[in-house]
């Protein structure tokens, strides 16, 4: 759905979802971003309704204010206006491992119904993969120790499947209390923004179950858009569109980071 | 020192060499001469191999990579990387793979000189059933379970900086990501720099590197790009971006490889034959 139009209303499906992940961080928390995605729905909320938060990437950098969007996780944006800037182990030791990180905010290529993330390969085996992924980065880190995991992807059965080809990071597990007896001091996924919808765990299975429509996507295109039986919550709700302000607020944020990209 | 002297006295084949760089201060000028020099059979380890990796691994420099996360950022895939693993192009490569949490404190413990270093993680991921140097381990105090990870020692750091003193110590500000750990960790190390001032002057998170933790130190102005270094020159993320169909295509690759590192003297003539192809920024 991503490009589209959604219905009548002058905002796409990825412009929907953005803003839907961003109301997702609240004032104040300590959260850290994802390249993409991820981060372009963090500095809305910062420049939104949650200017308290403290951006953390893990390049280092803690408390950035990035005024546009990086293209990497490094970029000299991110410690121009930082609160500090430190090593890449003081990064995921002092500060995801022991427990500072109220929120892990992740992209992910493939998610399954129990929220467990794929970033390595697809298809064929792992030494000899049809499709050969990034890989893991700060993710399985991420997933394990920061206390709630916000994921955002675009929703389609290539994404949303019903086995991962490779699990790189955690979610559920298995679903039930699989997750606690992994020892892991991080809760795993509150939430997962797609370009349809909200999905949430169920509480006793964990399993991920549509809880939210945007305005315009459809209970249909959201089943067909996953690789597994979606679950749909009885009392699904119709996110609330865009506000002005958002719209004006990311798309200035777009507009910025592609002049300055232009520009060099 | 001259960089092509540090290189040809410090770098070996089948050397394992780490060059690190967070996105910040990547050391393209000293890989480059790596390729040059011809280097074969290495044992390439970054946390975030990048176009730099993506042109060593091209060019047949590299037998192993020991990596976390393997991409263009922000743009796409490796495709020279990934048609090694994919394809075995130009030949096959052999992969061990972490988290950047693992790839951070197998650097500490080598810095350290301790055999192991122990994290919470990778417990429920597939990585330990493909990645041999990852083990469980139980806390002799507390119980817990937890993750080992061997401590990475490579025989040679490779890292670019803002500015050396004239005693040869290292000044380097922004992001430092890896860099100091990598330089501890290994045997010998190299780092190249954008200048050569009398006296440091205190910068914002700034890591000083005493000359005596070092073996080499080369002045390559823009010895980072496309790379950047904080207060000199930004990233040019269009480079970036115009790398992918160049890695993407073998022979635009090789091409490419022929004209602007094989056929160059050093790294300032690189960037004279890229600026004529429009491919330099300023």
């Amino acid at each position: 759905m991503s490009g589209t139009t959604n219905g009548n209303a002058t905002y796409t499906a990825d412009e929907m979802m953005s803003i839907a992940a961003s109301r997702e961080l609240r004032g104040g928390v300590v959260c850290f971003v994802g390249i993409g995605l991820p981060s372009e729905a963090a500095n809305l909320a910062r420049a939104t309704h949650a200017p308290e938060c403290s951006l953390i990437y893990e390049s280092g950098t803690i408390g950035a204010k990035p005024e546009v969007l990086p293209l990497s996780i490094g970029d000299g944006e991110l410690a121009e206006n930082a609160d500090s800037v430190v090593s890449v182990p003081e990064i995921f030791n002092y500060w995801l491992q022991a427990g500072r990180v109220d929120v892990g905010f992740l992209g992910a290529a493939q998610i399954d119904k129990f929220g467990n993330i794929n970033t390595t390969v697809i298809g064929g085996d792992y030494d000899e993969p049809k499709v050969r992924l990034p890989g893991a980065g700060g993710a399985p880190e991420i997933a394990a120790s920061a206390k709630e995991v916000i994921v955002m992807l675009r929703q389609s059965p290539r994404a949303f499947v019903e086995k991962l080809a490779f699990i790189t990071s955690v979610g559920y597990a298995t679903g039930g209390n699989s997750r606690e007896k992994l020892g892991y001091p991080g809760a795993g996924p509150s939430v997962v923004i797609t370009d349809f919808g909200i999905l949430r765990p169920d509480p006793e299975t964990k399993e991920l179950t549509l809880v939210g429509l945007h305005p315009g996507a459809t209970v249909e295109a959201a089943k067909e858009a996953t690789g597994w039986k979606l679950k749909i919550a009885d009392d699904l709700e119709t996110t609330y569109e865009p506000e002005e302000k958002e719209l004006q607020v990311l798309r200035d944020l777009k507009e910025r980071t592609e002049a300055a990209r232009k520009a060099g | 020192m001259e960089l092509g002297e540090a290189v040809e006295s410090l770098v070996s084949d089948g050397d394992s060499v780490a060059f690190e760089g967070f996105t910040h201060l990547i050391p393209f000028a000293a890989a480059h001469e790596v390729i040059r020099q011809g280097r074969r059979d290495l044992t390439l380890i970054r946390m975030t191999p990048d176009l730099v990796y993506d042109q060593m691994i091209g060019a047949g420099c590299a037998s192993k990579l020991i990596f976390s996360w393997g991409g263009n950022p922000g743009v796409g895939s490796l495709h020279r990387f990934r048609d090694a693993v994919e394809k075995g192009w130009p030949e096959s490569i052999e992969i061990e793979e972490h988290s950047h949490a693992g790839m951070a404190n197998r650097y500490v413990a080598g810095a350290s000189n301790l055999p192991f270093a122990v994290l919470r993680g990778y417990v429920g991921t597939d990585l330990p059933k493909v990645t041999s140097t990852i083990a469980p381990i139980t806390c002799p105090f507390t119980g817990e379970e937890l993750m080992a990870v061997p401590a990475l020692t490579p025989d040679v750091a490779v890292i670019h900086a803002q500015q050396a003193d004239r005693n040869g110590n290292v000044a380097m500000w922004g992001i430092t990501g890896i860099q100091k750990e990598a330089v501890f960790s290994a045997r010998r190390s190299i780092v190249t720099v954008e200048e050569i001032v009398d006296e440091f002057e205190p910068m914002p998170f700034q890591t000083v590197l005493p000359s005596i933790a070092l073996d080499a130190v080369s002045v390559v102005p823009s010895g980072a790009y496309p790379s950047y270094a904080h207060d000199f020159y930004a990233r040019d993320n269009a480079f970036y971006e115009a790398w992918d169909p160049i890695g993407r295509d073998r022979g635009k690759f090789e091409a490419w490889m022929a004209r602007h590192v094989f056929g160059v003297e050093d790294f300032a003539e690189h960037l004279r034959s890229i600026e004529a192809e429009g491919m330099v920024k300023e």
